[in-house]
């Protein structure tokens, strides 16, 4: 047994971490959360430069191949440094349904692309104000047309390929990749808690669509794929929650109150050491859920969604506390800690919220098994 | 990272599956499988004289405190081959309980500090189970506060003579020795006049009184020292250094119970996949649902965090304060377990009866229990002083008694 990244899983990590110091520190996120740009081009093109965008994708169809616990790492780090870019969709997501369940020629048609850097994908999935079931998709797919209307789409904004989630008319659902440059595509930035990120409404008229791979069994394909991006969006939360854990502690040291640092106060120090038991706990379990992603375990569902609930839990308790021990400033615009709020609260929702996935949890746990 | 066992790993899984197929006291299997939090039931048996039969036939054969080094009752295994060990033990390891302060607390402390002849003679007797060892370091006035302690000893001639009063001492009544630190110079700052030595709980002096407890039963001791004579060979660490011979004792302390700490997590799982509700069985109700995935992530989280330790032990490292999560976490986590567990139950779940009560009543003895979880072995409040201040590196709390000697400190006593 041996329950530890190796020694070039570090250093991969080690390098994305350098690259994100040097080229993605809190101005590039401000200047998207303010400028509306939807992503930073510089740090994502870089992360392809580096092979990063390609680690998971196999070499047959132009990427590295460097498997996924290095990716964790890399998601760590992206999540440490609030990178404003659309890795998540792209990568845990669109990369990673088409690696599973895509058809030959649509690997070769999009796989490339993605690991260059020179293709964005989003997942169109949501449509109404309430989590997402199979019955609240009205989006229809027909004779290779798709029509319907999606409410929010996390880069939707930016993406050039869309795998859209519908209903057929036998009455199935199947997940569908739609060129989003065709005319019939009307898409439109939506508000949301956490600009940085990109998220627009999506709607289609007539658009030319393909069934992703051969299967019309878009629902579960939609649940694999979620339970393996679950486990990179858990390594992004927890380098979250640990950066933000680190300013509180980094400014509890610093600012001084009563004639003495707050830090050496038992409300603030057992705060931060409650923020601290959280993430420690998340880490050990995306750890493990790192390991059930990367041997393709039985185990990964319940892993999965163990690493995900608790990396949600960790990182909206250090972001949300981060701004209590800053106290006023940490409310201020010109400090960072609502970055940290807004991202932490953002990545809950992205796929799907927390009660979601305890539901997932409850539902992959062995009956009559322990801990 | 890999959790399947290496070639050797499996050799010798198998090679303790074997030794324990063979030689188990299979008897016991049902009634220590039935023991819930708390207990260890042993049916018509005795648990003392179960537990050191088993312990010592495991010394025998080499399977007693498998990392220690041979010469003391150990195996010299690794962190991992400890861990397989315990896998494969099962529920017969549950017979270990009065040992595990002797084992994972003294033992640690006279290997560090004993001289080679005490170590050559105790630290076997203490694997086989032929003595039970206990620890002796609070008292009524010093607590959280350790460092406060009162009990005095005093040098004369080759000896040391012990006055003053010991609480809180598990297992002291089962005890042949115990380590106890006592105060020898009241005359400088707190942490500087303490001196640990180890004793015969035998000797003349020495009144052991049980404490009732909260929940009726009684765990716990009281311990009088009346002139007890100590001979200076027994020692531990150089006079006034015993606040650092403590500490060794304290961080293995936290290994030991961190590391396998109950939590209530399967007992939590097999009551609401059992217990009949509104939507079917509990586990289908989407609060429980909810309540269930909290506490299924912690206990992973822990049982996960533990394997991070074993790791970084097996590659050489020592596992640091970081560790003080787990009883942190588990004691919390227990408590809210044995609440929810009875109010799921609705008033039934009031009654305390063993022939009435879900499971042998285990979640009312899990509740009356939890509030001394999360007090022994340091407080809920301490374990977080020691993560924020040794482990984030936030500052100490102001101190009122810092520099001063001790026997000027305010008591409160008058």
């Amino acid at each position: 047994m041996n329950f530890d990244f190796s020694e070039d899983e570090k250093m991969v990590s080690d390098q994305a971490r350098r690259f994100l110091q040097d080229n993605c520190d809190f101005s590039v996120n401000r200047s998207v959360l303010e400028g509306g740009a939807g992503y930073d081009q510089k740090v994502w093109q870089g992360l392809a430069d580096m092979g990063l965008l390609g680690a998971t994708i196999p070499e047959a169809y132009g990427g590295v191949g460097a498997g996924y616990l290095s990716t964790c790492l890399v998601a760590q780090q992206v999540g440490a440094h609030l990178a404003p870019i659309p890795y998540s969709s792209t990568i845990y997501q669109v990369a990673e349904a088409l690696i599973h369940f895509g058809t030959e020629a649509q690997k070769q048609q999009y796989l490339p692309a993605i690991a260059e850097g020179k293709l964005i994908g989003a997942m169109a999935l949501v449509e109404s104000m309430s989590e997402l079931t199979r019955q609240n998709i009205t989006t229809r797919y027909s004779d290779g047309k798709l029509n319907g209307k999606k409410l929010i789409v996390t880069d939707g904004g930016i993406a050039d390929v869309a795998l859209v989630l519908a209903a057929t008319e036998s009455g199935s659902t199947g997940l569908y990749l739609v060129d989003l440059t065709q005319a019939g595509v009307q898409r439109e930035t939506v508000n949301t808690v956490d600009p940085s990120r990109d998220s627009a409404t999506m709607s289609f008229t007539d658009v030319a669509a393909e069934p992703l791979g051969d299967a019309e069994d878009g629902w579960n394909q939609l649940q694999a794929i979620q339970d393996r991006a679950a486990v990179m969006m858990a390594f992004e939360q927890i380098g979250g929650a640990e950066r933000a854990l680190n300013m509180a502690v980094e400014y509890a040291r610093g600012r001084f109150a009563f004639g003495r640092p707050i830090g050496s106060f038992q409300a603030l120090k057992h705060m931060m050491a409650d923020m601290f038991v959280a993430l420690r706990l998340a880490e050990s379990n995306c750890f493990y859920a790192a390991w059930a992603l990367s041997t393709n375990s039985d185990d990964l569902a319940l892993a999965a969604a163990t690493a995900r609930v608790s990396a949600t839990q960790a990182f909206q308790l250090c972001a949300r506390d981060n701004i209590q021990v800053h106290g006023g400033m940490g409310f201020t615009w010109e400090f960072d800690c609502h970055l940290y709020y807004r991202r932490s609260n953002y990545l809950t929702l992205q796929l799907g919220g927390l009660s979601v996935w305890e539901s997932k949890l409850v539902d992959a746990l062995p009956k009559g098994q322990v801990a | 990272m890999d959790f399947s066992d290496t070639k050797e790993e499996a050799a010798f899984r198998a090679e303790a599956r074997a030794w324990i197929a063979e030689n188990a006291p299979t008897y016991l299997y049902e009634p220590l499988s039935a023991s819930g939090f708390g207990t260890t039931r042993t049916g018509e048996y005795d648990p003392i004289t179960e537990a050191k039969k088993w312990q010592k036939k495991k010394a025998d054969a080499g399977w007693a405190c498998l990392m220690w080094p041979k010469e003391y009752g150990g195996r010299g295994a690794s962190p991992i081959e400890n861990v397989i060990w315990s896998q494969e033990e099962g529920v017969y390891g549950k017979l270990s309980g009065s040992f595990i302060i002797g084992q994972g607390m003294c033992a640690p402390t006279m290997m560090a500090f004993a001289s080679e002849a005490h170590k050559n003679n105790f630290l076997p007797k203490i694997a086989s189970g032929e003595q039970i060892w206990c620890q002796l370091f609070s008292e009524p006035g010093a607590g959280s506060d350790l460092a406060g302690l009162r009990t005095r000893a005093e040098k004369d001639g080759d000896e040391w003579v012990i006055n003053g009063q010991k609480i809180w001492t598990s297992g002291a009544h089962i005890s042949d020795y115990g380590i106890l630190i006592t105060r020898t110079d009241p005359e400088v700052p707190k942490h500087k006049g303490m001196t640990m030595f180890f004793l015969n709980m035998k000797s003349p002096g020495v009144r052991i009184v049980p404490i009732k407890q909260a929940n009726g039963d009684s765990g716990f001791n009281e311990v009088y020292f009346d002139n007890v004579r100590i001979p200076d060979h027994q020692r531990l660490g150089e006079v006034g250094d015993g606040w650092r011979v403590s500490l060794t004792t304290l961080m293995n302390e936290r290994m030991a119970i961190g590391g396998s700490i109950a939590t209530g997590y399967p007992e939590i799982q097999d009551l609401v996949e059992h217990l009949a509700s509104d939507e079917g069985t509990a586990i289908d109700n989407p609060a429980v649902r909810s309540r269930l995935a909290d506490w299924y992530c912690k206990a992973a989280g822990l049982r996960n965090t533990s394997w991070r330790a074993i790791t970084s032990l097996s590659k050489g490292e020592t596992p640091g304060p970081e560790n003080s999560i787990g009883k942190l976490v588990a004691g919390g986590m227990m408590q809210d377990i044995a609440k929810y567990a009875l109010d799921l139950q609705g008033l039934g779940g009031a009654i305390w009866d063993p022939q009435i009560s879900e499971g042998n009543a285990r979640f009312q003895a899990m509740l009356m229990r939890c509030p001394a979880v999360r007090i022994e072995g340091g407080t809920d409040q301490i374990l977080r002083n020691i993560i924020s201040e040794r482990v984030l590196g936030l500052p100490e709390d102001m101190r009122a008694d810092k520099g001063i000697p001790f026997n000027k400190i305010p008591s409160g006593q008058g």
